[in-house]
């Protein structure tokens, strides 16, 4: 019998831990053990399962991943914010010589992850796999077994890094897996301005599995934008988890443009009260690509505030996925949360599965949320008719206003204005 | 300038329209009255081409030629302009960008060549000046979370920027305050020519006495059913239109 994609990974990880990665310390081998055997308990999803009804991972796994690339491979410039301190991954690992990180203010540190663990081993195991480990899911599970570099962010208590730091992931090689992992802690009253950039090479099949866990404490302020522009035949699966204490904010906008098959899972826990969550999404699909968010805001405490907003633009036999779910927990009174989905099909033969999900425990609460899906609006349509637009030209302006929205939003400078340059060229100049 | 013959039209199968006939001349203003529901936006929508109207019936000639065969762009670009009664908000395209695509596609028609970005704001600056606004509202979303009365404002500095030939105002005067009334009246008289000609659709009397029309014309259940000079609307303020329903049905 021919061995399934899961014995494939354990036997990889088998390997993988007898051989280099095994200078870890003691409590990142712990960590590994651990994800591995929850890795084992439940094998990759199935559209059994309910949270993966839409998403298919089988065509991922047709074909086997190597661990690792090249080591010594060509680096492409492709960062996106030019004013931005810089961080590069490559084949998932911290390339110093590559990164940018003169004029760090003091008590923002920025390094690789590897290191981080072994020369601060007490901080970063407060907070490395913690949240990652509750409620993750396979891929998560696998991001831990085979976790060995990534990037470590951390701003002390009142610092504020002036600049927005950047991390680029660089294109990974035909046929390679990659579990970049990315840890941020922003201490009370600490401000940070993030992105984090995948970059691909077109036509290139890899999987990339990404975790990024990320602690805004009391009163801190975060802001993360994540550009996913991964090669259209490449697959990128990511948790993303975000734990926001007392009267923090964390604001993130997320962009896809790439990658055959993604799933992202998201979750905010609103763990502090009058904490603020908001989420933005913007996805450009087209071809045969399928995206699949599977978001969940948590509001544990009372008096916090979340908004989602995702739009989606949809070509060709594209499909959307998008599962929001918001849970407002009993003690999480005066709960305040926003959820939209939108969609525009550009084509008959796009399909959009969205569902929101609230679980509502509190009493005292105001949650709204709705979803549309179709063509564009046709009163708008008109108007811009009537000013002498023609049908095509309106039409176009209208998809892309309805996309840059999301982008005029971002409040790092060099990547609204990149992006917006992006999306015009995608939506409004070419079609 | 304007041409319109026993114009019916229906909206999702109910017959608005029963048969207007209506003729504006260059340089004339013609305001329209009428009960609420009468089918006046309606009319306003049919000029300009949307096409949830179905003409069933009639003709509509501007400048001897057919409007009913011309697209909405068309209409635009050959000098007919529709300020909305609900003007519509456009997502993430700001005022600025969504005026100079407009003013380019109509000189793009015209034959003329397209105003650069710069060579834009001189324009909309000079026209900014003429009506005495600002621009504060350039860069915002077009009528995104813009008041009643900013919305309004936008469709008159669109018309003042497009410079139709034939402008017809829906309700532009409903929700603005006394001083806005006045700017926004002022802005229309400023574009008056002798050669271009307004319609207003209209529920007050107050407007009239800052644009005064050369006809007014009252608008009920489909039909025109009453026209004379500007002291109609006098009357029609004092009177209600209960007497021209009571006269019409005598007629009948
Ligand atoms: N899309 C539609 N579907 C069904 N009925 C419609 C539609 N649009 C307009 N109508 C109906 O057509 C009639 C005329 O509407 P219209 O908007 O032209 O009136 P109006 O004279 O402009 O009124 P107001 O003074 O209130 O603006 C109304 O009874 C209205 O309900
Ligand atoms: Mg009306």
């Amino acid at each position: 019998m021919s061995q399934t994609a899961a014995e494939r990974f354990l036997e990889q990880y088998r390997t993988f831990e007898s051989n280099g990665a095994g200078q870890s310390p003691e409590w990142i081998k712990k960590l590994r053990a651990d994800a591995v055997r929850r890795f084992e308990e439940t094998g990759f999803p199935t559209t059994r399962d309910e949270e993966w009804r839409f998403t298919s991972v089988k065509p991922i796994f047709e074909k086997e991943f190597a661990l690792t690339g090249q080591p010594d491979r060509e680096f492409d410039d492709n960062f996106i914010d030019p004013n931005a301190f810089r961080v590069a991954v490559i084949n998932g690992k911290f390339s110093s010589e590559n990164s940018v990180l003169e004029g760090l203010p003091e008590g923002v540190t920025v390094m690789s992850l590897a290191h981080a663990s072994a020369s601060h081993p007490d901080l970063v195991s407060r907070y490395l796999g913690k949240q990652a480990a509750t409620g993750g899911n396979a891929f998560s599970s696998l991001s831990s077994a085979f976790l060995r570099d990534g990037v470590f962010v951390h701003v002390a208590a009142g610092v504020e890094v002036g600049k927005p730091i950047e991390i680029l992931f660089a294109a990974v090689e035909e046929g390679v897996v990659e579990h970049p992992r990315v840890l941020v802690v922003a201490e009370p009253n600490a401000r940070l301005q993030l992105v984090e950039n995948f970059v691909g090479d077109e036509g290139s099949r890899y999987l990339r599995n990404c975790v990024s866990e990320i602690f805004v404490e009391e009163g801190a302020g975060v802001e993360l934008c994540r550009l996913q522009r991964e090669s259209k035949s490449a697959y990128h699966t990511a948790t993303t988890h975000v734990k926001q204490e007392r009267s923090s904010k964390f604001d993130a906008t997320l962009v896809v443009l790439g990658s055959l098959i993604a799933r992202h899972d998201l979750t905010y826990v609103l763990d502090g009260e009058g904490a603020e969550g908001t989420l933005r999404g913007l996805y450009l699909l087209d071809g045969k690509q399928h995206v699949d968010h599977n978001t969940v805001i948590d509001h544990a405490m009372p008096n916090c505030q979340s908004k989602e907003f995702l739009n989606g633009v949809l070509d060709g036999e594209s499909h959307a996925v998008f599962t929001g779910r918001i849970v407002v927990r009993e003690d999480a009174q005066k709960t305040d949360s926003k959820q939209s989905n939108n969609n525009v099909l550009l084509s008959e033969s796009a399909r959009v599965d969205s569902q929101p999900q609230l679980e509502i425990y509190a009493d005292d609460v105001r949650c709204t949320h709705g979803a549309t899906l179709g063509p564009l609006n046709e009163d708008s349509v008109l108007y811009l008719r009537t000013r002498g637009i023609s049908e095509v030209e309106a039409r176009r302006m209208l998809t892309y206003g309805f996309g840059v929205e999301i982008i005029d939003a971002i409040g790092i400078d060099g990547v609204r204005e990149s992006l917006n340059q992006m999306v015009r060229d995608r939506l409004l100049v070419e079609v | 300038m304007i041409e319109i013959k026993d114009l019916h039209a229906n909206v999702a199968g109910t017959e608005i329209l029963k048969g207007i006939d209506l003729t504006v001349n260059p340089g004339e203003v013609h305001a329209i009255m009428g009960p609420n529901g009468s089918g006046k936006s309606t009319l306003a929508q049919v000029l300009a081409g949307h096409p949830n109207y179905e003409v069933t019936r009639g003709s509509v000639t501007y400048e001897g030629k057919d409007v009913l065969e011309m697209e909405p762009e068309e209409r635009a670009c050959e000098g007919i302009f529709l300020a909305f009664q609900y003007p519509i908000e456009i997502h993430g395209i700001s005022n600025a960008y969504f005026l100079r695509a407009a003013v380019n596609s109509v000189r793009k028609h015209q034959g003329l060549e397209e105003y650069d970005t710069l060579e834009f704001l001189d324009v909309l600056d000079e026209k900014l000046k003429a009506i005495g606004w600002d621009d504060s509202l350039m860069n915002r979303p077009v009528n995104q979370g813009f008041s009643g009365g900013e919305k309004k404002r936008n469709e008159i500095l669109q018309m003042a920027v497009l410079n139709p030939k034939l402008a017809i105002l829906d309700e532009t005067d409903s929700g603005l305050d006394i001083d806005a009334l006045k700017t926004v009246a002022e802005a229309v008289n400023k574009l008056r020519t002798k050669d271009n000609s307004t319609i207003l659709v209209t529920h007050y009397q107050r407007l009239l006495t800052y644009i005064e029309p050369d006809f007014v014309h009252v608008l009920a259940n489909g039909r025109i059913v009453k026209s004379g000079g500007k002291e109609l609307a006098l009357e029609l303020e004092a009177r209600g239109y209960d007497w021209i329903k009571t006269d019409m049905a005598a007629a009948v």
